[in-house]
């Protein structure tokens, strides 16, 4: 049995424990609420160069009656959702499984299964989000690209940057994933027998360091990519061609 | 001189409560040494295990103002003395007398973990950047602290179901050893319970040593076990190339 007697509060903690899962959840929240309008609105995410990450790679499917953003949008949301990282912060932030260090979970005492059973058993199955976010990547990239083709010719405006900003930050946060981590040479035993993959681990471990903050960063230029083709095409902004 | 206001408990498994001193604090002074100063001046029987004062015996672990920390290794004035610090027994495990508990469940589990096995020809040679991830976990001093700070045993007392992190990290020391044979992914699944940690970190936190339990040990953990039990293709992939273990 746990030692509950001495301490029977949800905590005895004096700091200001509960700051990072309010902030985390609020935002959380916030861009949950902005990507799914977003995702179902269907207007207004194209604008000559420039087209939104939420739609990208657009597929038009005839059978597909709903906005073609759905398709597409689970992987990077599954990517997210099964993310080593993400995984702490809603975790800790929405079922508070704890809200904080040495903070009292708010399941009932016992009833904790954790990732051993359905739904959250399905988290193993991060690096096939993994892979599909991947590939989704790889378009953005094309997108990003195709932002430099202006209708007079090549070009660099304020969204050209921005999508190549989203790319690379989302690039960064996909590269330094654990899973990727994993694949590219955490699993061998022996890295002194492949020193090429041992030199990429090692890479990859030095971003991976980072993926907190690149699980932020990428977060919020996804979204403000978005916001950006939105004002634009709702005639709110103009792009400003920097050449 | 400054005054701290030490809000001890004092008690064993029939129960206890809160017991205020006065200690006046000097510089460079730590919680163990408040400790220490009411031993010597009001509670003689103030029960405390304590051996190196150095943060590297791992015995002093306790929880002040409600974080678990090595006593010897958290200064007085990294505290706010404005306020009562409050020191009291980790948590997870059962109190024998007021700071001291009873941690030798950790040293049971420990025992279970199936140990180092080399081959029987194997030559006794490594190289640096094949032990570097294990020496890593070895810097673990055993002081419990993260045991106690994981909610699945301090707060859901599945200590019959997960080993927690300080047996994890004992576990990825062996498995990613280059001269080790044996594979505990079925151990790591079924008795260590490694499904049970929903990683939120708190083991990295609290660690006095540093170590990136998570990162470095528990999710590579993971990862290993979803290639055996949720990864179809690398579960073929071994079928053709035979055991993970090299």
């Amino acid at each position: 049995m746990a030692n509950g007697t001495a301490q029977s509060s949800i905590t005895m903690r004096k700091d200001a424990w509960w700051v990072g899962p309010l902030v985390t959840a609020t935002i959380l929240t916030v861009f949950g609420i902005y990507s799914t309008w977003r995702a179902f609105a269907n207007v207004d995410f194209l604008v000559e160069p420039y087209i939104s990450p939420f739609y990208s790679p657009y597929i038009l499917a005839s059978w597909w009656p709903l906005s073609p953003a759905l398709l597409i949008l689970w992987a990077p949301l599954g990517f997210r959702a099964t993310c080593y990282y993400y995984r702490k912060a809603y975790y800790r932030s929405f079922f508070m499984a704890p809200p904080g260090c040495a903070v009292r979970p708010l399941a009932k005492e016992g009833s904790y299964v954790g990732e051993t059973k359905f739904p959250f058993i399905l988290q193993n199955l991060h690096r096939y989000f993994f892979y599909a976010a991947t590939v989704i990547l790889l378009f953005l990239w094309i997108d990003a690209l195709y932002a430099f083709k202006f209708e007079d010719g090549f070009g660099i405006g304020v969204g050209t940057i921005i999508l190549i900003l989203n790319a690379a930050f989302l690039s960064m946060y996909s590269f330094s994933c654990h899973s990727f981590r994993h694949i590219v040479g955490g699993k061998l035993d022996v890295f002194s027998k492949c020193p090429t993959r041992f030199r990429i681990w090692g890479r990859v471990s030095v971003w991976n360091e980072h993926h907190m903050s690149w699980a932020w960063v990428s977060l919020f230029s996804v979204a403000l990519a978005d916001l950006y083709i939105l004002l634009l095409a709702k005639g709110i902004i103009t792009d400003i061609r920097i050449i | 001189m400054a005054t701290a206001k030490m809000r001890v408990y004092r008690g064993d498994s029939s129960g206890g409560g809160e017991v205020e001193y006065d200690v006046p604090v000097e510089e460079g002074m730590v919680v163990l040494d408040a400790i220490h100063f009411i031993q010597a001046n009001y509670d003689g029987d103030l029960a405390v295990r304590w051996n190196c004062k150095a943060a590297k015996c791992g015995s002093c672990s306790a929880e002040i103002n409600g974080m678990p920390k090595l006593t010897c290794k958290t200064r007085m004035d990294s505290l706010p003395l404005d306020k009562p610090v409050t020191v009291y027994p980790i948590k997870a495990f059962p109190i024998i007398k007021d700071l001291v508990t009873d941690v030798s469940w950790n040293y049971k589990v420990r025992k279970t973990i199936p140990p180092f096995k080399p081959a029987k020809d194997t030559k006794w040679i490594m190289y640096q950047e094949d032990v570097e991830r294990s020496q890593e976990f070895r810097k673990c001093i055993e002081c419990c602290l993260c045991q106690n700070v994981c909610h699945i045993l301090r707060n859901h007392d599945k200590k019959d179901a997960f080993a927690g992190p300080r047996m994890l990290i004992k576990i990825a020391e062996l498995e990613m050893h280059p001269l080790d044979t044996d594979d505990r992914q079925a151990f790591l699944r079924t008795d260590a319970g490694l499904g049970y940690c929903n990683i939120t970190k708190c083991c990295t936190e609290v660690c006095p040593e540093h170590i990136h339990i998570t990162d470095n040990a528990i999710i590579p953990l993971k990862e290993r076990v979803a290639d055996t039990y949720f990864d179809p293709l690398q579960w073929l992939l071994k079928k053709f190339s035979g055991s993970s273990k090299q």
